[in-house]
């Protein structure tokens, strides 16, 4: 997928002026999160939290041991009767799944979601080779008919109202027009069913890996996980390398906070677990599986004083508490992943050259950490993010100067003295309505107050001498 | 991991906003804990902690203006300050920023852990929860949570049971009061719009709130928001808890 991030001050701007798009964003995302207040502490506050450093504390022994799980996945798996291939970049992916396809004659591909696939720009890979690919999860697939990329990572279309929905249906499937979206879901199974029943390879994610038994663990909603895995000849599974957890008992641990942290549900309605391909006497699977190993720039941060960022789970938590994804939508963001788990991770997975205004695409508020079900600390890696940058110089020279300028006003109490006297003499006594230059962006949204005729210093010295 | 400031002197760090902007904001926590007997005194060489520049991403220039707080409270016994933000910055990032500066570590994590905010110096450090205070007449007040003081340092609470506990103060609930304004320092200048769209999300939710005065804690967030409420025709403003607390103060002294 391309990257636009550097774009986020423009994009941004263009959506805050889309009312129709912030009100299905703000409804959507209000809901996800007040459901999630109410499930993650249906045994109160303090079982909620304890279950969430729970989580955080199994997600982070996993990535301890991250290369010993992958190893022993990778035994489970072929043991199994799977192929496990390893990917270190997009193209790499792109190049396995099409190889798959050549040796399995597929014509056509059905999908679960998947955002490495987005990372890689699967879908556009395969159809350049001239293979039907047909998005399963229905966000998605309303996506791919509108051909717009997801603005949410569980919530693919959020930023779609339910009118544009059934027009989009009606443009492209010549739909029966109805507003009910009930009856436009039904619709929409009718003509997946279908597809179902005539891919030849069915490619998903997976949430996590279980590398004591080498399971693929998938939790959807909509039960199209199960049949793009089951009618297909051929499975293929798209799996970023940091989605290992160690034993069954720490995926018990996740699959409470997971669907919770997504959704507010206190379990998903499907969780499926796939060991490897049908064997014989067994009624249903695909003949084959194949399990590809995703790193994609992973390494790198596993690496780098950033590694936390790789016990994500992936519940788009932080994207539904953040008043900044709240009020931008989440295309704003310029890649994959929005909000404030895009606004770390896509510096980090596709260079922070690329992506330089995310880090500052925060008011540090902290919703995010306070909501993430496994603890990572975004803000403070917003802020190591945004030191990363200064020192690469990828910064406002008038902020940079302003700074130094201010930094040694501050290192002499005199000078920090008469400097609010400066000040006083230049704003007088009233609120300032307009600021000149870089600081008109203050005034453009709010009032300035004028500095105090004698500051605190000057009145105690006054009052109380030294 | 904090040390309790019972029985000890209180060094204002009244901050750089409220030095230059809010002085009455000062002499509110002063006249607020002479009330209780406390021993104030104000250490003259303070300035900023530093924040703004760590949170751009200049940790030199944080450093330096860092330093010059360590060496202003030098002789401090508790470090009382009217801002959850500031005081976050101090217990929470001074010992990153001196993580690599044996000369500077070990000071920086003493100042660290003696350092409050206000609201949560008399609750949680001193014990008190009612500071005998009447307001001369009935007043209504909602609380917003200033990010940093609720997430970082836990508060909250400790500012509306000190204003429930205040004869003629009615505490209401502001809608959202856990939602950030869109203050976030530079934040308000660097991505100005989207700063902006959330500061009318929050002075939406002030109209719309029953409340005659919104309270918060730091003086930053009060300066957005009230710079955001001039431009409505709402009469409403918001304050900060040491200057309504002093409201209700026996007679005002200074």
């Amino acid at each position: 997928m391309k990257v636009t991030s550097n774009d986020f001050t423009s994009t941004a701007k263009l959506s805050l002026m889309d009312d129709e798009m912030r009100r299905s964003v703000k409804q959507a995302t209000t809901t996800a999160y007040q459901k999630r207040i109410d499930l993650m502490f249906e045994a109160g506050h303090a079982h909620g939290e304890a279950l969430r450093q729970r989580a955080a504390q199994a997600k982070r022994r996993a990535l301890q041991r991250l290369p010993d799980l992958l190893d022993q996945a990778e035994a489970k798996l072929t043991a199994n009767g799977a192929h496990v291939l390893w990917a270190s970049d997009g193209e790499k992916v792109n190049q396995l799944v099409l190889e798959i396809i050549t040796r399995h004659a597929v014509t056509s591909v059905v999908k679960g979601k998947s955002m490495v696939s987005e990372e890689v720009g699967l879908n556009e890979a395969l159809e350049d080779h001239g293979i039907e690919v047909i998005e399963t999860d229905l966000g998605e697939y309303i996506l791919q008919l509108a051909d717009e990329p997801p603005s949410h990572i569980v919530i693919p279309v959020i930023h779609k109202s339910l009118t544009s929905i059934r027009d989009l249906f009606i443009e492209k499937l010549n739909m029966t027009p109805t507003d009910d979206g009930h009856e436009m879901a039904q619709f929409a199974r009718r003509v997946l069913r279908e597809k179902f029943l005539t891919a030849d390879m069915g490619i998903t994610g997976g949430n996590f890996i279980v590398s004591e038994t080498g399971s693929i663990c998938l939790v959807t909603n909509e039960g199209n996980g199960r049949m793009v895995t089951s009618l297909p000849r051929v499975h293929v599974a798209l799996v970023g390398i940091e989605k290992m957890v160690a034993t069954l008992e720490d995926f018990a641990i996740l699959t409470q906070v997971l669907p919770r942290s997504a959704t507010g549900q206190s379990m998903p309605v499907y969780t499926h677990m796939y060991n490897g391909p049908r064997k014989a006497g067994e009624p249903d699977g695909p003949d084959e599986m194949y399990v590809i190993l995703v790193d994609n720039g992973r390494s790198a941060i596993f690496n780098s004083g950033y590694a936390q960022i790789l016990t994500c789970i992936r519940c788009g938590a932080c994207m539904n508490a953040c008043p900044v994804y709240q009020a931008t939508g989440g295309h704003a963001y310029g890649w994959v992943y929005p909000g404030p788990l895009g606004a770390v991770l896509t510096p980090l997975l596709v260079g922070l050259e690329r992506a330089r205004p995310l880090p500052h695409a925060s008011s540090l508020c902290g919703a995010c950490k306070q909501v993430c079900p496994v603890d990572i600390d975004l803000p403070q890696m917003l802020l190591d993010l945004r030191h990363d940058l200064y020192h690469r110089r990828a910064v406002d020279p008038i902020l940079k100067w302003g700074l130094k300028l201010w930094a040694f006003g501050n290192r002499f109490p005199a000078l920090f003295e008469f400097g609010g006297r400066i000040a006083r003499l230049l704003t007088g006594d009233r609120s300032l309505k307009r600021l000149p230059g870089f600081l008109s962006r203050w005034t453009n949204y709010r009032d300035f107050p004028p500095f105090a005729r004698e500051s605190f210093r000057r009145q105690w010295r006054e009052r109380r001498g030294d | 991991m904090h040390d309790s400031p019972k029985g000890k002197r209180a060094s204002l760090f009244v901050t750089c906003m409220v030095d230059m902007l809010y002085p009455e904001t000062g002499w509110a926590v002063v006249d607020v804990l002479e009330h209780l007997g406390i021993t104030v005194d104000f250490p003259p060489k303070q300035t900023c902690c530093g924040q703004p520049a760590f949170n751009a991403g200049d940790r030199t220039s944080a450093k330096q203006v860092a330093i010059q707080f360590l060496k202003a409270f030098k002789d401090a016994e508790a470090i009382v300050t009217p801002s959850g933000s500031c005081a976050a910055m101090v217990r929470h990032e001074y010992p990153i920023l001196f993580a690599d500066d044996p000369q500077w570590f070990d000071e920086a994590k003493r100042l660290a852990a003696i350092t409050w905010e206000f609201t949560e110096y008399l609750v949680g450090g001193l014990g008190i929860s009612d500071l005998q205070l009447r307001l001369p007449k009935r007043r209504s007040f909602a609380f917003h949570d200033a990010c940093h003081g609720l997430r970082m340092l836990g508060l909250g609470a400790a500012a509306r049971t000190l204003l429930k506990n205040m004869d003629n103060a009615v505490v209401e609930e502001l809608e959202e009061s856990d939602v950030c304004c869109g203050f976030g320092g530079v934040f308000s200048v660097k991505m100005a719009d989207v700063s902006g769209a959330m500061l009318k999300r929050k002075i939406n939710g002030i109209q719309e709130c029953s409340a005659e005065t919104i309270v918060t804690g730091d003086v930053s967030c009060m300066t957005h928001m009230n710079g955001g409420l001039a431009r409505t025709p709402s009469p409403k403003r918001v304050r900060h808890i040491a200057d309504v607390l002093a409201d209700g103060l026996p007679d005002k002294p200074s």
